[in-house]
């Protein structure tokens, strides 16, 4: 795949078109940053040589493209693997209902590259993990608007696995920093944040601020619900294998699949003399929708190409580090400036310990569940290996059919029945990095039972 | 088997389309939204970018006002034009593309600028519902200001110049019944169940399976027997009642354990909230006739209900929060609640019926769906009264006491000079810092300095630096702070249309640099 673009010529650079941005970028102003060179180069620079990577295409993504090639820069990558719906139409500006159906990623480059002649969008329909380490180095920046946290969390992986550290005294190298911004809305609520990775506070440093999931016991979805959510995850978890309706497994994007739900799961409340199942919460709760407008999108994505400018052009300080935004009640904002966590898993740069009550009564099962349901921790579906007595050895992986199998007794075993003294380094492999994360255990109660 | 053909509620092509926004604002506010009437003046980035945060989610009809024809500086910050526009006029070009964005929306484009239209058609402006209006000259600004007024129509004047900018809302009146608070205070009563709920305390036993408002309701009648009759109204109380609570689990009870966490939470609603006491206290309320919103006829009713009926209680929402408990007995709880709510609001309907026939209105002026609606919210009920634009210009206004101040290093600083910045556009004719940055920084100081006397402000300056800065953009419009502003402006226009949320009231003040806002009350 080459690219085959020319760069900008002299000639445009001192077209019209930039009039506004050069007034900008050639002036000195009294609150510039005090290393900006006010001078023609700037723009140049952003038309020729930045190169700035977007990930994600759809409400965030689209109005990034706009605002990034607006603010002058020239070369610009998208990722997205989804195609686009016609929900999508109500904020996603970028595509018309003949769109329907086609990348996201390709159909919003096209859409950028018409309308604005001095930038080229490059698409990649593809996941962000089709992509290794030397693809995301060739970009200066790299902006987010995601929203997925496993994806956030990988790529926030991917960028501290390519720092490099000084020897000496143990600090990051600044040439191996790639910024990330990322933006993020749900409703009328949204936030945008700077990272440097290993210099300031990253994804994985303040997971704390993601909303829990909301999970319903399945006690009381199986035998006292209340609401009408539990009607419908009853229907859900427990009716739709059980009576197979379609012989296939329940996808939220069939009308007919989500009807079906929708009865049983009104049978169900006025069973119970439950109100308020409709079917558009049938839906929401079926596909986890989140409510979205185009306007958050847009004031989300415009704080975030703001940063993404001044990064690149150095002519103001970067924010500090983290916006909160809410226009429910008048317009609410709050930047403040998130802080590194010096016990995170990802940027701390020191294998992380857990902490586990007794060896000998917690089980790789509890292990597991404490690696998944732990604020700190939060992952998926970890897979656990470590080395014993200078050989390596699974513990347990279940992303693998075979080796699942293979593992699945170690589950109801205890730490100390694995041979897993006190100090042990495990390395733990999950979804939400692309690196497999050293962990030590750390046990705070009894020792292991030596028979 | 099943059969797989159910008679669902199959959702209109529409309803599938803007079902992210309809699950914030829902199918009415969606309804009012799609019959809504906007102007623009100044098809510029700003505009354009308020303008397709409105298209896209489906207002009715848009009308663009701009005299002036695309030139290629257009073209670097609005992306509502293309090459081919290039000499055409911006307020056509501009709607072709906007309009383009949704097919259910209809755009119209008037090629005159918004000072021949205020001189020669002023009443053109009376039929939209909100005004978009942005980077206007001090001249333009006021007297839009003042025809808006006069014609009470809502105006949004928006201000984006280098990485600052503005929003200011000028509207006389606005009524909120929907305002979806973020947190919204229970009400349960606890403290005067009312006596259905009283009957039910009574006739429960309490077991691990009953709601924890029972459980809570026991030990604070237990709580109360020992403190005269008092509520828990401090920490060391609210600690008390929990500590009563704890010593009553035998059995790791999710209920007790829930009664414990709610005793923060649970008490206190019910109650006449400020903001409801000056809508009560409001000449609209008080002085109906045959004009009156239904929102003050239905406030009035509302008010007469909570004082010579309810002891000063509002109506109950009838809203319970979800309790681990078995199904009967939540349902059974819940009933009460919804059941008294009905009760409340079917009374509070009566007297709006008693008013409308008084004023001589038809009874179906207000329905039965609308004042349960009414009651349900009236805890948050909001009533905005707006100030006009040009009141501020006006010597030691209100204006003055947030202006007066130390004003260098504040947010207000940066109003106060984008305000200057426009006197020098009416003043001079020319873009401070287009071509000259010294020069026109020591004007703009003049400018400023003057206008500030103009206001009578002794103590307040702006700073040499900011007047620096804001020539040094030499009127330029940077995008993404225009985009930024534009998605807060949609919205709150958004808000107008649905009287849904709570509007800005009434001054919005950003930095771009820093990424810090203030809102000023003008």
């Amino acid at each position: 795949m080459s690219s085959t673009m020319s760069p900008a010529s002299t000639n445009s650079l001192n077209s019209k078109r930039w009039h506004s941005m050069r007034h900008i970028l050639e002036r000195a102003g009294p609150f510039c940053k005090a290393d900006f060179a006010p001078s023609p180069d700037n723009l140049e620079f952003l038309q020729n040589t930045c190169k700035i990577l977007v990930i994600g295409a759809g409400g965030l993504g689209c109005e990034l493209l706009k605002d990034l090639a607006l603010m002058g820069f020239g070369d610009i990558h998208v990722i997205d693997m989804d195609t686009i719906e016609l929900s999508n139409l109500n904020r996603q500006f970028l595509f018309r209902r003949n769109d329907i159906g086609s990348s996201k990623a390709e159909c919003a480059a096209n859409f950028i590259n018409k309308r604005i002649p001095t930038c080229h969008v490059t698409p990649h329909c593809a996941k962000i993990q089709d992509f290794d380490e030397s693809f995301y180095q060739q970009f200066h920046i790299i902006v987010c608007g995601l929203d997925s946290i496993v994806a956030r969390r990988w790529i926030n992986g991917m960028l501290i696995s390519s720092l490099r550290y000084n020897e000496e005294d143990g600090s990051v190298d600044p040439s191996s920093i790639t910024p990330m911004i990322d933006g993020g809305t749900e409703g009328f609520k949204g936030n945008a944040r700077v990272i440097l990775p290993g210099l300031t506070a990253c994804i994985e440093c303040t997971l704390d601020l993601f909303p829990p999931q909301v999970n319903y016991p399945l006690c009381t979805i199986a035998n006292t619900p209340r609401l009408p959510e539990h009607c419908i995850e009853y229907v859900k978890i427990i009716q739709w294998d059980k009576e197979n309706p379609f012989n296939c497994s329940l996808d939220g994007d069939d009308p007919q699949h989500i009807a079906w739900v929708y009865e049983r799961a009104l049978e169900r409340a006025t069973q119970y003399n439950i109100t308020g199942v409709t079917y558009r919460l049938v839906q929401g709760v079926i596909k986890h929708i989140i409510p979205a407008v185009a306007s958050t999108n847009a004031v989300i994505a415009a704080a975030c190409a703001t940063e993404v400018f001044k990064l690149a052009t150095s002519c103001y300080d970067s924010m500090c580090n983290y916006m909160n935004f809410n226009d429910i009640d008048g317009i609410y904002t709050y930047t403040y400036a998130a802080e590194k966590s010096e016990n995170c898993l990802a940027c701390s740069n020191i294998p992380q310990v857990v902490n586990i009550e007794d060896p000998n009564t917690t089980t790789l099962e509890d292990l597991i569940k404490i690696l998944c349901e732990n604020p700190r921790f939060q992952m998926k579906q970890p897979g656990i290996t470590t080395v014993i007595d200078g050989k390596n050895k699974t513990l347990y992986m279940s992303t693998v059919k075979s080796i699942e199998e293979r593992t699945r007794a170690n589950l109801t075993q205890s730490l100390g029945e694995l041979g897993l003294k006190d100090g042990q380094q495990i390395n733990v492999a999950d979804q939400t990095s692309p690196n497999t994360i050293v962990l030590q255990l750390k046990y705070n109660g009894n020792e292991v039972e030596m028979d | 088997m099943s059969s797989p053909a159910p008679k669902s509620p199959e959702q209109s092509d529409k309803n599938k389309k803007y079902d992210r926004q309809i699950r914030l604002w829902g199918e009415h506010g969606q309804n009012v939204l799609e019959g809504a009437k906007i102007c623009l003046i100044n098809a510029n980035g700003i505009g354009c970018e308020t303008l397709k945060s409105l298209v896209l989610p489906g207002i009715g009809v848009f009308t663009i006002v701009d005299g002036s024809v695309v030139t290629e500086e257009d073209l670097g910050v609005n992306f509502f034009l293309d090459s081919s526009s290039l000499g055409q006029s911006k307020a056509a070009a501009c709607m072709m593309l906007l309009q383009e964005l949704n097919p259910d929306v209809n755009g119209d484009c008037v090629e005159e600028s918004v000072d021949y239209l205020l001189v020669n058609r002023p009443s053109f402006f009376d039929d939209f519902d909100v005004v978009v209006a942005s980077n206007l000259n001090e001249e333009s600004l006021l007297r839009l200001s003042n025809c808006l007024w006069e014609a009470n129509v809502p105006l949004l004047y928006c201000r984006s110049l280098g990485f600052f900018g503005s929003i200011r809302l000028q509207i006389k009146e606005h009524c909120v019944i929907e305002t979806h608070p973020d947190n919204p205070q229970f009400d349960l009563r606890l403290e005067q169940p009312f006596p259905s709920l009283k009957k039910h305390f009574e006739s429960t036993q309490i077991t691990n399976k009953v709601p924890w408002l029972l459980v809570l309701n026991k030990y604070l009648d237990q709580w109360r027997q020992e403190n005269n009759g008092k509520i828990p109204s401090n920490y060391r109380e609210k600690l008390q009642l929990k500590e009563m609570i704890r010593k009553g689990i035998t059995n790791d009870e999710e209920n007790f354990e829930e009664a414990m966490k709610a005793v923060n939470t649970a008490f206190g609603g019910g109650h006449i909230t400020s903001s409801l006491k000056a809508i009560f206290e409001d000449d609209a309320c008080n002085n109906l006739n045959k004009q009156s919103k239904s929102f003050w006829i239905m406030a009035k009713a509302l008010k007469d209900f909570v004082v010579q009926e309810n002891n000063g209680m509002l109506p109950l929402p009838g809203i319970l929060p979800d309790m681990t408990a078995d199904t009967e007995s939540y349902i059974n709880l819940q009933n009460i609640y919804r059941h008294q709510a009905m009760q409340d609001a079917d009374s509070v309907y009566r007297r709006t019926q008693t008013i409308l026939k008084e004023l001589g209105l038809s009874p179906d002026t207000i329905d039965e769906k609308t004042v349960r609606l009414f009651c349900k919210e009236a805890a948050h009920l909001t009533v905005i009264r707006g100030s006009k634009i040009s009141d501020e210009y006006e010597r030691n206004n209100r204006f003055l006491n947030e202006v007066d101040i130390e004003l260098q290093g504040t947010l207000t600083e940066h109003y106060v000079a984008l305000r200057a910045y426009e006197r020098f556009l009416t003043e001079c004719g020319n873009i401070p810092g287009d071509c000259y940055v010294e020069n026109d920084t020591a004007r703009l100081k003049t400018v400023a300095y003057k206008m500030l006397a103009d206001l009578g402000a002794t103590q307040a300056t702006l700073s040499d630096d900011m007047v620096h800065e804001i020539c040094h953009y030499g009127g330029a419009e940077v995008h993404t702070i225009s985009a930024f502003l534009g998605g807060i402006a949609a919205q709150e226009a958004i808000k107008i249309i649905t009287s849904q949320f709570k509007p800005v009231d009434n001054t919005f003040i950003y930095n771009g640099i820093t990424s810090e806002t203030t809102t000023l009350k003008l």
